[in-house]
């Protein structure tokens, strides 16, 4: 009775295997396996190098390791500056303010939006030359006209200003979840506090933070993971790596399949070691939310 | 009994009959992809006038953009489910690779045949690029994989009003390297853009770098480079990097020209707000669509050196090979020699403003087109050189130049890197 139970059980869960082996687990073997040749896409012949795709990856390749730097640069701005506007801003909403429904669809709208199109609209309204010029503007009209500045191509604001556009794209991801998280909280907890003369200050440290970081750890992890891969915002922005200032490692890995002579298999190699990075951070960053709690 | 062999009867007939109505009517479907969306209406046309002619259907499909294409194309190849007719978009290390997976047919013995007749109706440097020679370094038996629909060159452009507003004759373009950089401080003078390009992609960069390299250096030393023979830490190297240095410092840069994408460069040139552009040939039906009004000439890079005549990218601007495993192959090919024939050809030039690869359909073309069409006696590429560049190199150089430009590097320092990976290339292919 008891296998046939457990027989069952198994029955039951094999088609969801059976998906979950054909769609991830196989493919990731697969782009591991490649990962050991070097191969160019097409040839039939695919030449085993072992780990010396790996090896090069680690040791040799400054490009890739100038691209993860970057995509961290992305990363730390839209950690910091991008979730705790998004927290106090959605901790505004969640009290009573007036228009909050119209503020909640307004943050939601960027992230609809399809990463080219923001990058390509961003671009016109940055842009001195071939755009509207509209910051420059801005800046000028109010009257900082010493801060007009060429943002997309200088090379020492260009991963700022694509950092930027990255965080406002992601606004509302953040918002939303924060958004969330918040309503979930009693709101007799903040009544209690009140009674007891605590202040908006003590009632945000006391009670919201403290409730809320589980959430921040979702956001958090969604965050990295999301500004760790960003690349068709920069394809949008400023066309390319621009001479290594805005390469990230998905245009890395990119470049590895679409050069005159494709590699195919440090691509691979490539993909596998930056999933492996992010999984480490994401790891740390988990066990210290625990730690924390 | 007697029941079953009159079903089996019936059924015997009606594939006897099925077969044979197969074999006397049908004609095949001669599939086709392509990237090519400003060429794709005339494809259009072109096919039903054929189907009209021959009862063979042609079915082109187009997939756009080009680089959307080129994963169909590699995922087909993977997949061995490439089209009768199909394009490569890449280096001529690409093309390599598929013809030895035998993802090509060899068009040879069709243009040889009838006293090469089909062969010498072509450009001899658009066919160039679709050809391996004896002894080339991919190890690809010699012959002829694809055929040339059009031909490009890659020059500047000038903007004839502008040169007129800078005081500079509008029908006589900037010659030498020193008369183009002097117009850079009048540029700047006047407030509008210099030099537009789409160098936010690199690979435009790489060409007028090699443009350069050709004329300070000669083919044969940048060759020898490519070989590893020559260092790209030689004073001539260095010189072609200095160019663009010269050319950031003149003023006659546009700025912003490395984030740069090549639409926006045509946008900038169409509205009248750059005095040059560097842009291939395709740009003539780009700019009509943009500006029908915009005066403009073609010009060869100004000379930065008398020792070596100037180069400029060019030969075949796309071409279609035929897919070796298809059955159709043949209907395939007697397609594509239609499609080369002088009517057609000028019927798609007309159509498109790109230039014909059938050097007989040039007698009746726009004035700008003919001025690109003069540079092919100028052109090169390297897909014809025989030998390829380390992707990593290329990409260093690219980005080097890229460097020099925002004022990064110094072309010395750019020279040291790219020579610091070609070395670590080099070693490695040995040990390979």
């Amino acid at each position: 009775m008891k296998i046939k139970d457990t027989l069952e059980n198994y029955v039951f869960v094999l088609p969801a295997v059976v998906i979950f082996s054909i769609f991830y687990i196989i493919p990731f073997i697969w782009v591991f396996q490649l990962g050991l040749f070097e191969w160019d896409g097409i040839s039939f012949t695919k030449v085993f190098v072992g780990l010396a795709n790996f090896k090069e990856i680690f040791l040799q390749d400054n490009n890739w390791w100038q691209s993860i730097w970057n995509a961290g640069y992305i990363t730390l701005i839209a950690l910091t500056f991008q979730n705790i506007l998004v927290f106090m801003l959605a901790w505004a909403c969640d009290r009573e303010i007036r228009m909050k429904n119209f503020y909640r669809v307004i943050f939601f709208i960027p992230p609809v939006l399809s990463e080219i199109v923001v990058g390509m609209v961003w671009r016109f309204i940055i842009n001195d030359i071939e755009g509207a010029n509209i910051i420059n503007r801005m800046l000028a009209a109010a009257g900082f006209p010493n801060l007009m500045h060429h943002w997309l191509s200088d090379p020492k604001t260009v991963l700022t200003t694509v950092a930027i556009v990255h965080c406002w794209k992601g606004f509302g991801w953040g918002f939303l979840i924060f958004l969330a998280g918040l309503q979930t909280i009693p709101h007799q907890l903040y009544e209690s506090a009140r009674v007891d003369g605590a202040n908006a200050w003590q009632s945000m440290k006391k009670i919201t933070i403290p409730l809320m970081i589980p959430v921040m750890v979702l956001v958090a992890i969604l965050t990295v993971l999301g500004s760790m891969q960003a690349f068709a915002l920069i394809l949008g922005l400023v066309g390319g790596e621009f001479a290594g200032h805005t390469s990230v490692p998905v245009l890395r890995i990119l470049a590895s399949m679409r050069s005159s002579s494709p590699r195919f298999g440090y691509a691979c190699a490539q993909g596998i070691s930056f999933g492996m990075i992010l999984v480490i951070i994401s790891f740390i960053q988990y066990r210290f939310s625990k730690k924390g709690q | 009994m007697l029941f079953k062999n009159v079903l089996l009867g019936i059924f015997v007939l009606f594939s006897v009959l099925g077969c044979s109505e197969q074999k006397l009517d049908s004609k095949p479907t001669i599939n086709i992809w392509h990237w090519m969306t400003d060429r794709d209406p005339t494809f259009q046309e072109l096919a039903k006038k054929y189907e009209t002619l021959t009862r063979v259907k042609i079915n082109f499909e187009l997939y756009a953009p080009s680089d959307a294409y080129t994963q169909k194309i590699r995922a087909a190849a993977q997949g061995m489910n490439l089209p009768d007719v199909f394009g490569i978009l890449g280096e001529k290390r690409d093309f390599a690779s598929f013809v030895k997976a035998g993802h090509i047919l060899d068009l040879t013995s069709y243009m040889e045949a009838n006293n090469n007749s089909w062969k010498n109706s072509f450009f001899p440097k658009a066919l160039a690029v679709n050809e391996f020679g004896p002894q080339n370094s991919y190890g690809i038996n010699p012959g002829i994989f694809g055929v040339p629909i059009d031909i490009m060159t890659i020059q500047m452009v000038y903007n004839k009003k502008l040169l007129a507003k800078l005081g500079l004759d509008p029908n006589r373009p900037p010659k030498t390297f020193q008369e183009f950089l002097d117009v850079g401080a009048k540029i700047q003078a006047a407030g509008i853009q210099g030099l537009v390009s789409g160098w936010g992609e690199v690979w435009m960069i790489n060409c007028l770098a090699n443009n350069y390299a050709f004329n300070v250096m000669g083919e044969d030393k940048v060759l020898a480079t490519i070989k590893g023979e020559v260092a790209y830490t030689d004073p001539d190297w260095i010189k072609v990097f200095t160019i663009f240095k010269q050319m950031k410092d003149s003023g006659v840069l546009a700025q912003g020209l490395v984030t740069m994408i090549n639409k926006s460069a045509e946008q900038l040139f169409a509205n009248e707000k750059a005095v040059f552009a560097f842009n291939g040939s395709w740009c003539v039906n780009v700019y009509k669509g943009m500006n029908p009004g915009l005066e403009y000439g073609a010009m060869l890079p100004p000379e930065a050196s008398d020792k070596f005549p100037m180069a400029i990218w060019g030969g075949a601007g796309s071409s279609f090979m035929v897919n070796a495993r298809s059955k159709n192959k043949e209907e395939a090919v007697k397609f594509l020699i239609w499609l080369m024939d002088q009517d057609q050809q000028a019927y798609l030039a007309a159509a498109t403003n790109n230039l014909p690869a059938n050097k007989n359909s040039l007698s009746k073309i726009p004035e700008i087109l003919a001025q690109f069409a003069r540079g092919m006696d100028y052109a090169t590429h390297p897909n014809v050189w025989g030998v390829s560049e380390f992707s990593l190199v290329i990409e260093a150089f690219d980005r080097g130049i890229q460097s020099i430009i925002i004022g990064e590097k110094t072309p010395e320092q750019v020279a040291g890197e790219v020579q610091k990976i070609k070395e670590r290339e080099l070693a490695k292919r040995r040990t390979n």
